[in-house]
């Protein structure tokens, strides 16, 4: 079932053209990750599919329906949950914000909301920090709390942007082994540009910049090594893998031939990287 | 002291003390959290726009000083909501404007020297029993929005975007914080005057900020540290003979110095 579709969709903010003809279909129980670089349109295509950024041009179609009628089965974790840290507010009381306008008690939370939220903090394994002040969460703590109210709504659909931007690696992973386990329910959408980590995570990956490319990667996961010690990939072997179809002038072929036009994304991204 | 609450105005500034005190700790509380407190300074030092014309067209000064910052702040809200980036630039703008158009309508009242000094700060030794009544109907208001919404204001306050996707109207929620705190700079301008009243605003909230671990009771903690600094500043105003508003200010400032030498300590 496909739960997202984009087609032919563009969007400029005053004339200059972020979105240049984008063309994506996410289908249930994926795990995709967009890759790309900053200001590439990752952040203005997710604010799309939230139906916060108004449609220009082309459509976007969510569980079925526009965007902004789709939003209760949207589950969302914003770019940086490091802002508003002084903010005096419990563990619990953010995760409650998540509940979409359900029937809701006159004054204060319903005991279900509570319950809820409660379950939510489990999965994430937070349960315990329920009464905490978030200021004193460490920042893969407070990860974890945005992503327990992402998912008192019950989404279908989890969409995180940049979900570990700020946490060192063995946090990063750990977020990562979550939304590995939510992911049997859940089709996940992950912004970032660590590709190195994520790919190993991820089912899929679209590399935006301006134009879109898809890659199915599912079936590639056995050829997946890690090197190093903090288990990054080896950047080569990643994009050796991901370019073996399209891209017969990748790096690690061995060419070394600089020369050529960078017409395939994913040496793009490698340029980049450089 | 105690012979002074013999005295109806004593009385009256006692209970006006009170009043709006606890309605600058609540209010507060949401400017501080929200980071407007540029916002709010503006909407105080614009609203003696207001004052200027109720003296000119012989209204009651709440009524015009009300409607004038009302009306900045929904002006305000209008502009921050469009184009935030901006923002400052806007507030400082109509901050002198709101002042200056003050100043030109008292210039332009025949006859009639006002007493700017008690507006920038404070008469609180000059409360009437209507002014009371307008405090305490405010406070009413605020309350009951505080506890109706507080969760909708707790979600716009902590994470705007968020809740905006959670189908909160975030947009009705920032106007009317900003209207309520506009209405409280207004009754604030009695008591400590539109100079003085960020402070009020502020300290208070500082204080009750590090002591809270949720918005509702730093909301009702700053209330309350903010009655208590407006009653030792009266009696510091009484006994030596000092300006009441400044002397509710240097009380809360000294507080806060203590407070956070305590506070480190710990």
């Amino acid at each position: 079932m496909t739960v997202i579709e984009i087609k032919n969709l563009t969007f400029a903010y005053d004339k200059e053209i972020i979105l240049d003809d984008i063309n994506l279909r996410v289908e249930e129980k994926e795990f995709l990750a967009i890759i790309g670089p900053n200001g590439g349109g990752k952040s203005t295509l997710l604010k799309l599919i939230l139906g916060i950024n108004p449609l220009q041009s082309g459509s976007i179609s969510v569980l079925g329906k526009e965007p902004s009628k789709s939003l209760s089965h949207i589950g969302y974790v914003p770019q940086n949950t490091n802002v508003n840290t002084d903010f005096p507010i419990k563990v619990i009381e953010v995760v409650m914000m998540g509940h979409v306008g359900t029937k809701r008690p006159l004054f204060g939370y319903g005991k279900e909301e509570i319950l809820c939220a409660m379950g939510a903090l489990e999965q994430v394994g937070m349960q315990d920090y329920a009464q905490r002040k978030i200021g004193s969460l460490s920042g893969g703590q407070r990860q974890r709390v945005m992503i327990a109210r992402a998912l008192c709504a019950h989404p279908k659909i989890l969409i995180l942007d940049e979900p570990t931007s700020s946490i060192d690696i063995s946090g990063q992973r750990s977020i990562y082994e979550l939304l590995k386990v939510l992911n049997e329910n859940i089709t996940i959408i992950v912004v970032s540009h660590d590709i190195s980590v994520i790919l190993e995570y991820a089912t899929s990956a679209a590399h935006i910049n301006k134009t879109l490319s898809y890659h199915d990667i599912s079936d590639k996961k056995h050829t997946f090594h890690t090197h190093g010690n903090e288990g990054h990939f080896c950047e080569v072997e990643l994009l050796q893998m991901l370019g073996a179809e399209s891209c017969d002038t990748c790096p690690s072929t061995g060419s070394g031939n600089e020369s050529v036009s960078v017409t395939d994304p994913v040496e793009a991204i490698w340029r980049e990287k450089k | 002291m105690i012979e002074a609450l013999h005295f109806e105005f004593m009385q009256h500034a006692l209970l006006a003390g009170l009043l709006v005190s606890f309605a600058a700790g609540i209010i507060g509380s949401l400017i501080v959290v929200n980071r407007m407190v540029f916002l709010a300074g503006g909407i105080a030092h614009t609203s003696y726009g207001g004052i200027g014309l109720a003296v000119f067209f012989g209204l009651p000064i709440f009524l015009g000083a009300s409607l004038f910052a009302v009306g900045a702040a929904l002006l305000i809200a209008a502009l921050t909501l469009k184009t935030r980036h901006r923002m400052d630039t806007f507030i400082g703008l109509i901050w002198a404007v709101g002042m200056a158009i003050g100043v030109i309508f008292v210039d332009l009242t025949p006859g009639y020297n006002v007493d700017l000094m008690s507006y920038l700060f404070g008469s609180i030794l000059a409360v009437s029993s209507e002014d009371l009544y307008f405090m305490a109907a405010l406070l009413a208001v605020i309350l009951f929005v505080v506890t109706f919404w507080y969760r909708d204001i707790l979600a716009v306050s902590y994470d705007s975007e968020y809740a905006g996707l959670r189908g909160v109207n975030v947009k009705f929620f920032y106007t009317l914080i900003l209207i309520l705190s506009a209405l409280t700079v207004v009754i604030a301008i009695k008591v400590v005057g539109l100079i003085l009243v960020i402070a009020m605003l502020t300290i208070p909230v500082y204080i009750a900020e590090k002591l809270s671990s949720s918005l509702f009771s730093m909301m009702f903690l700053s209330g309350g540290i903010a009655t208590l600094f407006t009653l030792a500043g009266l009696w510091m105003s009484y006994t030596y003979d000092l300006t009441s508003g400044a002397s509710i200010i240097i009380v809360s400032a000294l507080s806060l110095g203590l407070f956070l030498l305590l506070h480190k300590k710990n």
